[in-house]
């Protein structure tokens, strides 16, 4: 059996005036069923417009997509807009950080569900609305079906997300994509919103796609974590593997520019310097060796490539130092050794 | 000179609800309603809460940015809340505000070096333009920006250093008390640390008191000698960083801590993870006696009758609970507690 979704050196650039974009530069992963993948970066890493592409929907006339999306082996980059439509919201479905913007002001909640039912069901009016009622009861939201005949601006952040999760999972997809799905609520209503994609996931088996910037988010839902830094992943493999024994500078520089709630107080954070750089003007070989400590002279002509780490097959790094010194590096960097100390010696050693 | 440079007592806003023709007044939104604590020199001071919780309203009343409905706010021995003309101006250069959005905050036609030598003006300092000028390049050396930078826009800089042109501007004139108010919620992580650790780098070299307003908890730990928790409007929490990340005692700061997602795979895993049931209430309409008692797992009759004192628990912090939580209750939880 093809595994539920396989992204393959996808690419997507987009042509403005101001230069040719490079949202996502050739990037590749998989996700089966009932598994987790999380998808970290910071704004303008590329993770959003990747998993918009997925569904179809960067398709856009400046746009440039290649490589290839395949669900359940059918091909979706090269699908018509009348298959692609089948397979959204119903197949594939997805949720946004703002359930404001996605749900229509004018339209009741419970009447916005049927309409995403009967998209894709040949059910009657009366049995799409008792499934949409039935599943604003699944997500939480009490009296649902006096609720299902309010408008989104009558609900609250959580409850709004919750309408939107609830619409997203009426059709049982096969795969949710969820896109920074609590970035603007409150940490309890995100606690309830985590909770429930768990609950509903551990029940139909749902893959899910939860894309982040906020680590702690990521740690808690996925079984694997994809580190994306300018158009590319970086960093890839297991949760536990990401965030206990990392090898890529960039994922040590967001591990140890958070504060922990698993740390002492008081540890200093070590910020990565610089910013994110612009995706039209990329630096020239690895796109992090300007804020990297450890650079090298040839990590300014030679781009990495995504290579699996000796003796770790799920685990694969894009990053120039061998697998040996980046061990020791973040060895070191657990016991406080900061990234500008360790740099004098990696720079030391013989060029290549 | 006392220890504390800010006290607030009995601090009251009522946001008037008004309807009608006439815009008769029907209701009050409770913004916040009865909070005191003081804020002693040199500290960082937190305020924590979800939205609504009245925590913007309490700092921008401490600022006197608005007139409290009732109550008292003193610095340095000073009211605020009554303050008029000269005198309130004179108190303002003594307090100073960092706000959330750069993007906002900034006036877009300005020149960076105008932005922050705004104040100056205001305050009619520094009137000679060449002794201004340095002024501002010195300010703008501290906090990471190129001086060079001087005669650049609000758009030509990063969300990240807009946020340095912010702390530049608020130290501009030196002030004893600095409000920030989610100073890196809008920025992204790896940029978060550059500023925190300018903040702190400040605070400790200039001695000022830090008002540090934020919804992450774990930024509130790092950032905070003592942090008061908010709910709908009042104080339910008191205590120093190290007591009240050991061992909250209020149910709802038990809950918060619970629910902070740890960047750790295995200890998210072991950790119970305390989900509250339904929203925050309408703080027009705020439940009575303990205003947690909707949402809280504890709650028995007592916490619908009567509303629990603000008063001293085992292990130093003060909350507002009639079944504060154990410490078993804690461990179970709060990832924190398993550190100390």
């Amino acid at each position: 059996m093809p595994p539920l979704l396989e992204v393959e050196d996808l690419r997507v650039h987009f042509e403005t005036e101001d230069g040719l974009v490079k949202a996502v530069d050739g990037i590749s992963y998989t996700v089966d069923r009932g598994e987790t993948l999380g998808i970290v970066g910071e704004s303008g890493s590329g993770k959003s417009v990747s998993s918009l592409s997925v569904m179809g929907l960067t398709r856009a006339r400046n746009a440039h997509i290649s490589g290839s999306v395949r669900f359940e082996g059918r091909d979706l980059l090269g699908a018509s807009e009348e298959d692609l439509r089948q397979v959204r919201g119903n197949d594939i479905a997805m949720i946004f950080q703002d359930p404001l913007s996605s749900l229509h002001p004018f339209y009741k909640v419970g009447k916005q569900i049927v309409e995403a039912i009967q998209a894709h069901r040949d059910v009657s009016k009366a049995q799409a609305y008792d499934r949409a009622v039935e599943m604003l009861g699944l997500v939480g939201i009490p009296e649902p079906r006096r609720r299902a005949d309010s408008y989104p601006h009558e609900f609250s952040g959580g409850m709004r997300q919750r309408a939107m999760i609830a619409m997203a999972l009426a059709n049982d997809p096969k795969l949710l994509i969820a896109d920074e799905p609590t970035t603007a609520l409150d940490v309890t209503v995100q606690a309830q919103i985590l909770d429930l994609i768990e609950t509903l996931q551990s029940e139909f088996d749902t893959a899910v796609v939860v894309i982040t910037h906020d680590l702690g988010v990521v740690a808690e839902m996925a079984d694997e974590i994809a580190v994306m830094y300018a158009g590319r992943i970086v960093e890839h493999g297991k949760s536990d593997t990401v965030f206990n024994a990392p090898e890529h500078p960039y994922t040590w520089g967001l591990l140890s520019s958070i504060p922990r709630m698993d740390a002492p107080r008081g540890d200093a954070l070590v910020p990565i310097s610089g910013r994110p750089p612009s995706l039209i003007n990329l630096p020239g070989g690895c796109s992090f060796h300007p804020r990297c400590p450890y650079v090298r002279d040839a990590h300014r002509r030679v781009d990495p490539m995504l290579e699996t780490v000796e003796g770790a097959p799920d685990h694969r790094v894009a990053c120039l130092l061998d697998s040996g010194t980046r061990r020791r590096l973040w060895s070191e960097l657990q016991q406080g050794v900061a990234p500008d100390v360790a740099r004098k010696d990696v720079i030391e050693e013989p060029l290549s | 000179m006392s220890d504390n440079v800010m006290e607030v007592r009995d601090l009251v806003k009522h946001f008037p609800i008004r309807q009608g023709l006439l815009q008769r007044q029907v209701g009050a939104v409770r913004a916040v309603d009865g909070v005191s604590f003081e804020v002693r020199r040199g500290e960082t001071l937190g305020l924590v809460g979800e939205s609504g919780c009245g925590k913007s309203t309490t700092a921008r009343l401490m600022l006197r940015l608005m007139a409290p409905t009732s109550g008292s706010v003193r610095f340095e021995d000073e009211e605020i809340a009554t303050a008029k003309g000269a005198r309130l101006k004179a108190l303002r250069r003594e307090m100073q505000m960092i706000f959330q959005d750069p993007y906002s905050s900034l006036n877009p036609r300005k020149t960076v070096g105008t932005i922050i030598s705004e104040p100056f003006a205001i305050h009619g300092l520094k009137k000679a333009e060449g002794e201004r000028k340095r002024t501002v390049r010195d300010l703008m050396d501290r906090v990471g920006l190129n001086p060079e930078h001087y005669n650049r826009y609000p758009h030509e800089f990063s969300g990240g250093q807009r946020q340095r042109i912010g702390v530049a501007r608020a130290l501009a004139l030196k002030p004893k008390v600095i409000v920030a108010d989610e100073p890196v919620s809008a920025l992204d992580v790896s940029i978060q640390a550059q500023i925190l650790n300018l903040l702190r780098e400040l605070q400790r070299e200039m001695g000022i008191t830090l008002i540090f307003i934020a919804h992450d908890l774990s930024v509130v730990r790092h950032m905070c000698d003592r942090v008061a928790v908010m709910y709908l409007g009042k104080i339910v929490e008191l205590a120093s960083s190290d007591e009240l990340y050991a061992h909250p005692r209020m149910p709802y700061t038990g809950a918060l801590m619970s629910a902070v997602p740890v960047p750790q795979p295995r200890l998210a895993a072991a950790k119970k993870r305390q989900i509250l049931a339904g929203d925050v209430p309408s703080p027009s309409n705020p439940p009575p006696a303990c205003r947690f008692h909707t949402r809280c797992w504890k709650a028995q009759e007592i916490c619908r009758q009567e509303d629990p004192p603000l008063e001293p628990k085992e292990g130093g912090n003060i909350a507002a609970c009639h079944f504060p939580l154990t410490d078993a209750e804690v461990i179970e939880r709060v990832p924190t507690a398993r550190i100390a």
